[in-house]
């Protein structure tokens, strides 16, 4: 399953695009998985998932149908 | 009301203000960002701004049915620059027209304020000490 990354994230994990394990099945074990593996994100204010184009909660299922975005803090304007 | 969303490299104040034209509108207000030349007393050399595209014009599309749910507006322009832009370069433009200015002056800094809350655009900055952050 793929996810993409934006801003100060992707310059995290020095790429735009990172497979996660099937294992994972939902957004508070996707956010889980990435603090592990990239634990410079554990720095950010915050970090949103978004599924499908939208701000997704925890709870929300992911699958590798959906489109998965990883949101740090934004700063546009 | 009529809306005019756009991502791009290269936006204009003309651009907005046309299009917020209306024969039936008496208050037509603009708010410019422009790139400052420091932040925090420190200088600035530039700054790249990158989004997620399809996303941040539908979190745009949000802010536009947000405005036409609380104000009589009837022109609504959201526009935003991306990639590398250096002190005084234009950023964003929201302009609003209403029959009226208070409804504008109200409905235009909802949206740049909602806009640097909820839109996936990142900006980073590039000092003179050549810090990047």
């Amino acid at each position: 399953m793929s996810v993409l990354l934006f801003g100060v994230a992707k310059d995290i994990a020095g790429v735009p695009v990172i497979d996660i394990p099937e294992h994972i099945t939902d957004v508070a074990a996707l956010k889980a998985w990435l603090y592990n593996s990239y634990p410079a994100l554990q720095q950010l204010k915050s970090l949103m998932i978004a599924v499908n184009r939208e701000y997704a909660g925890d709870g929300q299922l992911i699958s590798s149908d959906d489109e998965i975005a990883v949101i740090p803090p934004v700063s546009g304007g | 009301m009529d809306v005019l969303i756009k991502i791009k490299e290269i936006i204009t104040v003309q651009e907005a203000l046309e299009f917020i034209q209306a024969p039936e509108c008496g208050g037509e207000v603009i708010f410019a960002g422009t790139v400052r030349n420091h932040t925090k007393q420190r200088s600035v050399l530039k700054l790249f701004y990158e989004c997620y595209e399809a996303m941040a014009v539908s979190e745009m599309h949000k802010i536009a049915q947000q405005v036409q749910e609380k104000w009589p507006v009837q022109k609504l322009a959201m526009l935003h620059a991306i990639g590398d832009k250096y002190p005084g370069d234009l950023a964003v433009v929201i302009a609003v027209a209403s029959a009226h200015r208070g409804v504008a002056f109200d409905a235009c800094e909802f949206v740049i304020d909602t806009l640097k809350e909820t839109v996936p655009i990142w900006k980073k900055e590039f000092f003179a000490d050549g810090e990047i952050i």
